[in-house]
């Protein structure tokens, strides 16, 4: 018997068995794909390394910042700042038409930016900063206010809200059109207030200090084995049944597989689970070119390019495969590396990675040969909109990739292949059972740093102040 | 366990929770909070570090006895008279 079984190898349940295990409990973490990650994984093709998910790391702080998720997380997880070897970003941009807003972790940049482009509204702006410094992480009914109402009550400037919103949806945001006020100002700190960074070897560099420890804390992992429902007895969760037929049992389980996942997993057996929650709709694509050359040769020296080619930013499901009016542009060669022992200057390969909008039934449905026509179909159509933005790097293509909404689902499990999850978020991670818990996306905590807090806060608020009889 | 020897295993959990902090100049008598950024997250670390280690258990209402070095000595020290380590 299991004191918890853990489903889903993400972030988030890593940081949650960590937890648990450094403080005796018999830990077992459950992954259905055959590696770790969930959406932030990696793989290797033709030679090369590439990453799912991680663009940048959010919520970074230099070292010595003893305020912020990422110093907290690091005490808990008991690293040192330096095990996450983050290199900070040489800055990024927000591009609308007609005006490009540049922005780096020193939030002095994003001020004097919006006082050239949008002169009139730096006082609003400071006022905007205090709502936002001011917003209280745990209070759900503020949480769950609508972002642009509140945003537009201080800032007159409508390109401007575009602007500000534009990043902080792309990166956290699982509503449609609006955005909870919570979400808001927690994406806003971690990206504007605090900043972005990135290892020299990309998410698996965070993936590998995570499983190390865990499994030095005796942490016990399996691959390949999906749990196929939860079995409860009397309202208590039990344990889980594997797609294999095994069945463990556990005194607590940990579910980041999303909460519609998660409540699908037990509905069998709890009446209260069949609640009427929609799962995700927003799912992406990403277009990721090698290049023979670094971005900076060709006068692309940005981290991040957020684009959107009109005024209005259109944060909704895709009608087509894939909506290219908006995306982002990374750099994974735009940070300042070689800081850290094991750490070159700059990365092997130049490499350009970007993110559109997509849809997932659509994508869903192809056949394996419109399925190979249309990747290569929607990467040209994506780097076109994109070079509107950043220098046509075309000719200097060595080597693509893609990933869609499938590939999403495959690595996450997520209904949809919904990026950040469902839309309503489970803040306090307790479900209709009483020892049945969820952490991850669906908790709410996104990015990198924000999903690891979410399974370490869920283990400490719910699990271990249980007695253990370890 | 001595006063000397308890002060030492909280040197020891608090370089554990916090191995970024110097703490050769820890103050005894000054609070925690004022010399190092611990939040509340990291007060429950410290309990729950003591549990793992000693199984000494340390009821919620008592939480404001670990306030600083001198304070966590004083109330630790007749609750880990007889106790040893089981656990690194």
């Amino acid at each position: 018997m299991y004191d918890t079984i853990i489903i889903g190898a993400g972030m988030s349940g890593l940081a949650a068995g960590i937890r648990l295990a450094h403080f005796d409990r018999r830990v077992c973490i459950l992954e259905r794909h055959y590696t770790i990650g969930g959406l932030n994984s990696f793989y290797r093709l033709r030679g090369r390394d590439y990453d799912v998910g991680l663009h940048a790391v959010t919520n970074f702080t230099p070292k010595g910042a003893r305020k912020g998720p990422l110093a907290r997380l690091l005490r808990q997880l008991r690293f040192r700042w330096e095990d996450f070897a983050l290199a900070p970003q040489l800055g990024s941009s927000i591009r609308f038409p007609g005006v490009s807003l540049r922005f780096s972790n020193d939030l002095e940049l994003l001020r004097s930016e919006i006082a050239r482009n949008f002169p009139g509204q730096q006082d609003a702006f400071e006022q905007l900063l205090s709502r936002i410094v001011d917003y209280d992480d745990l209070d759900q009914e503020l949480y769950e206010q609508s972002a642009r109402r509140i945003v537009s009550e201080i800032i007159s400037e409508p390109m401007l809200i575009e602007i500000l919103f534009c990043p902080l949806m792309w990166y956290g945001n699982a509503r449609e059109d609006d955005m909870d006020f919570g979400q808001f100002c927690i994406m806003f700190r971690s990206i504007f207030l605090e900043g972005l960074a990135r290892p020299y070897a990309g998410v698996r560099l965070i993936l590998r200090q995570l499983i190390r420890r865990f499994r030095e804390l005796g942490g016990e992992l399996k691959l390949r084995h999906g749990v196929s429902r939860i079995e409860v007895q009397d309202g208590r969760a039990v344990g889980v049944v594997l797609d294999n037929g095994t069945t463990l049992e556990a005194r607590n389980i940990l579910s980041s597989a999303g909460w519609v996942e998660t409540m699908r997993l037990c509905s069998h057996a709890c009446p209260e689970a069949n609640q009427d929650r929609p799962a995700g709709r927003l799912s992406f694509t990403e277009s990721m070119a090698v290049l023979d050359c670094q971005p900076q040769q060709l006068g692309h020296s940005e981290a991040i390019v957020f684009y959107n080619d009109h005024p209005e930013f259109c944060w909704r499901k895709s009608e087509d495969l894939c909506d290219v009016r908006t995306g982002v542009v990374c750099s994974p060669n735009n940070f300042a590396y070689g800081h850290f022992p094991d750490d070159e200057e700059s990365l092997p390969d130049g490499i350009v990675r970007i993110t559109s909008l997509a849809n997932f039934d659509r994508w869903f449905a192809l056949s394996e040969e419109e399925y190979r026509l249309e990747k290569l179909r929607w990467f040209d159509r994506a780097v076109a909109s994109a070079v509107r933005f950043v220098p046509d790097f075309r000719a200097h293509i060595i080597d693509t990739d893609m990933f869609t909404p499938q590939t999403i689902r495959r690595f996450t499990w997520h209904d949809n292949g919904a990026v950040y999850g469902a839309p309503q978020k489970q803040l306090d991670g307790t479900t209709p059972l009483p020892n049945l818990f969820i952490c991850g996306t669906d908790q709410g905590f996104v990015g990198i740093i924000g999903t690891i807090m979410s399974g370490i806060s869920i283990a400490n608020q719910h699990i271990l102040p249980q007695a253990s009889d370890a | 366990m001595t006063p000397a020897e308890i002060r030492d295993e909280i040197l020891d959990i608090l370089d554990n929770i916090a191995p970024d902090d110097d703490l050769s100049n820890l103050k005894d008598e000054i609070p925690f909070r004022d010399q190092m950024e611990l939040d509340s997250m990291d007060f429950l670390d410290i309990v729950m570090e003591l549990r793992k280690r000693y199984r000494v258990q340390i009821p919620e209402e008592d939480y404001p006895q670990l306030a600083s070095m001198q304070s966590t000595c004083t109330y630790l020290a007749p609750r880990m008279l007889d106790l040893e380590r089981i656990a690194r």
